[in-house]
């Protein structure tokens, strides 16, 4: 593969041999994100999360990340506590009516202690576009008129067609893009069901792709759906099998989000404020040290009433 | 039976949207007028959530809190891409935006990014979202808000999402030619847009509240339409099915679904 979007185009002209084998323990694929790197993460808010691979990074103790994402829930205010980020890139931090807005990310930027950026949940969508696309920009209708057009050093033209006024947003080319999925195999061909949400664009954008699956199927069980795939085995580096991958947050038709723990996490924050989110860190990341060992400790209990719940709302 | 201003409020949005349309709905208040209108007036209305969700059924009791997870999903005819659904909007597949604000201003700019200088924050709101989006490409915008003197200001901290910017053909000039905002449904009154100005006008009343009431909790002056109608309260079937969607009869005693808090109760004549 060779990018004619600069940023792509360095990378792409080093060695890609691509293994048939991708599979890896999740510690050795993080290994992949690089202190200061600008991470993607795939999903949306509390859907489809990469969130053991975000633990994991975590653990790995890396620092300057700058984090994007559609929309943002707790990972943004964890990585900010964790000194993990110092920027985010997004159109929308909060967990959910529910719950509000995290406290601690909103001490962060109003205190200056972290870089945002804000988009909106189009534009932020049209620059992983475009860099997927391999072109520099792509115009949009959204923006105009609005301050997030100035703040963001969107740039508006005429179009030379029909003269109409349009914004244009550049490409965005993450270093590494977190995506979780049903269902992949070895190589990296990778299945959703339900809404794909940004994660193809994503895949497509981003330099290097870190994917974690519910499950790690042969490639024949793959062809018979190949309609499904939405991110091709080319566009992939890692592969890694974790089951409940997404958990606390949901993973559509497989388990509901874990509203209880949302409850317990916000009232953790509300009342101890950034030593809540550490001790939450400490239970949730540290302690366990593996993805594995906090779902144990969630219990079977748990996971299986979620799986149910969701069974509920998607029928097989 | 008896009814909150918030009722009043969704209940009024739910009214705004007719039948075989399209609505792209914000969660909160304005998803839950939009099912409401599903269930009574219009079952042929097509709703679309931001998470990529077209033509969803939710289940009553089980309306998701956000946009994107899988309770909004339930019963759609397509899951499509996050970008692909606002190109639905952008190309003007939408016949309703319906949003909500933190702040609004005389001219239907809404802000939910800052409030206080937008350098340095005095407060960090949630962000755009889809709002930007909704409100810059559907072609008829409602926004669903508390009426308060804090949230209806002379102007907003920051644009996040257009109105008609600084009022007259500023909207048009500066290339949103997709759509504009036409209502302002909030717990005390029905706003609309002065057709040559822009600037937000009081069209209806709930039942009890007055227009002095609606000026004094409006933070700039707010201009009256020649004939201020009176809005009929929230019928029974009305009450019993925005019940049963926020999730049985003892929702009635809850918190509603976007936080606020109820501030009194009415009683149906």
């Amino acid at each position: 593969m060779s990018s004619p979007v600069p940023a792509l185009a360095e990378h792409d002209r080093r060695d890609r041999f691509d293994r048939r084998d991708k599979r890896m323990r999740l510690d050795e694929a993080v290994q992949l994100v690089r202190d200061g790197h600008d991470v993607a993460i795939g999903g949306c808010l509390y859907s489809r999360t990469p969130w053991a691979t975000l633990l994991e990074i975590l653990r790995a103790g890396r620092t300057g990340l700058t984090l994007s994402r559609s929309l943002m829930c707790f990972e943004a205010e964890l990585f900010l506590a964790r000194g993990a980020a110092s920027k985010l890139v997004t159109s929308w931090v909060g967990i959910g009516l529910n719950w509000g807005i995290p406290k601690l990310f909103r001490e962060y930027i109003e205190q200056g202690r972290a870089e945002y950026e804000e988009w909106s949940h189009l534009s932020l969508g049209l620059r992983y576009e475009a860099a997927a696309m391999g072109v520099p920009f792509l115009p949009t209708r959204s923006l105009l008129g609005s301050e997030l057009a100035r703040t963001t050093g969107a740039k508006e033209m005429d179009c030379p067609f029909t003269g109409e006024r349009l914004c244009l947003v550049p490409a965005y080319v993450p270093d590494v893009a977190l995506i979780h999925v049903h269902r992949a195999d070895e190589r990296g061909n990778a299945q959703i069901d339900g809404p794909p949400y940004m994660d193809r664009e994503l895949a497509a954008a981003a330099k290097t792709v870190i994917l974690t699956a519910e499950q790690i199927v042969p490639t024949e069980a793959l062809v018979a759906s190949a309609d499904r795939t939405a991110v091709p085995h080319f566009l992939v580096d890692a592969v890694v099998e974790v089951p409940f991958g997404s958990f606390p947050h949901e993973c559509y038709g497989l388990y509901e989000a874990w509203f209880d723990h949302f409850d317990q996490y916000v009232a953790l924050v509300d009342e101890h404020g950034a030593k809540g989110v550490e001790e939450y860190l400490r239970r949730t990341v540290d302690e366990p040290g593996s993805f594995e060992a906090f779902l144990e400790q969630v219990g079977v209990g748990v996971l299986l009433e979620q799986r149910r719940r969701a069974q509920e709302l998607v029928p097989r | 039976m008896s009814w909150t201003v918030e009722d009043a409020m969704v209940v009024a949005g739910s009214r705004l949207l007719l039948d075989g349309r399209v609505v792209f709905a914000g969660v909160g208040s304005p998803l839950l007028a939009s099912v409401l209108a599903q269930q009574l007036h219009a079952p042929d209305l097509t709703i679309v959530l931001e998470g990529g969700f077209i033509g969803p059924r939710m289940i009553p009791g089980k309306l998701p809190i956000s946009t994107n997870e899988m309770r909004g999903a339930h019963g759609s005819v397509m899951l499509a891409g996050i970008i692909d659904v606002f190109l639905f909007a952008q190309r003007g597949a939408f016949d309703y935006g319906f949003v909500g604000a933190a702040q609004i201003d005389r001219f239907g700019n809404v802000n939910t990014s800052v409030i206080g200088d937008p350098a340095s924050p005095k407060v960090r709101l949630p962000g755009s979202g889809g709002a930007n989006d909704i409100v810059s490409s559907c072609r008829e915008i409602f926004i669903i808000t508390k009426h308060e003197r804090r949230r209806f200001v002379e102007r907003v901290d920051f644009i996040t999402s257009p109105g008609y910017l600084d009022g007259g053909d500023a909207r048009e000039r500066a290339g949103l030619v997709g759509g504009r905002p036409t209502r302002v449904i909030t717990d005390l009154a029905l706003l609309g847009f002065d057709p040559r100005t822009r600037a937000l006008r009081l069209e209806g009343l709930h039942p009890g509240v007055t227009a002095e009431e609606v000026r004094d909790n409006t933070g700039f002056d707010l201009q009256l339409a020649d004939d201020v109608v009176q809005l009929p309260a929230p019928t029974t079937e009305e009450l019993s099915a925005l019940r049963r969607l926020r999730g049985g009869p003892e929702a009635a005693d809850e918190q509603p679904p976007d936080g606020e808090v109820v501030r009194s109760e009415v009683a149906t004549a």
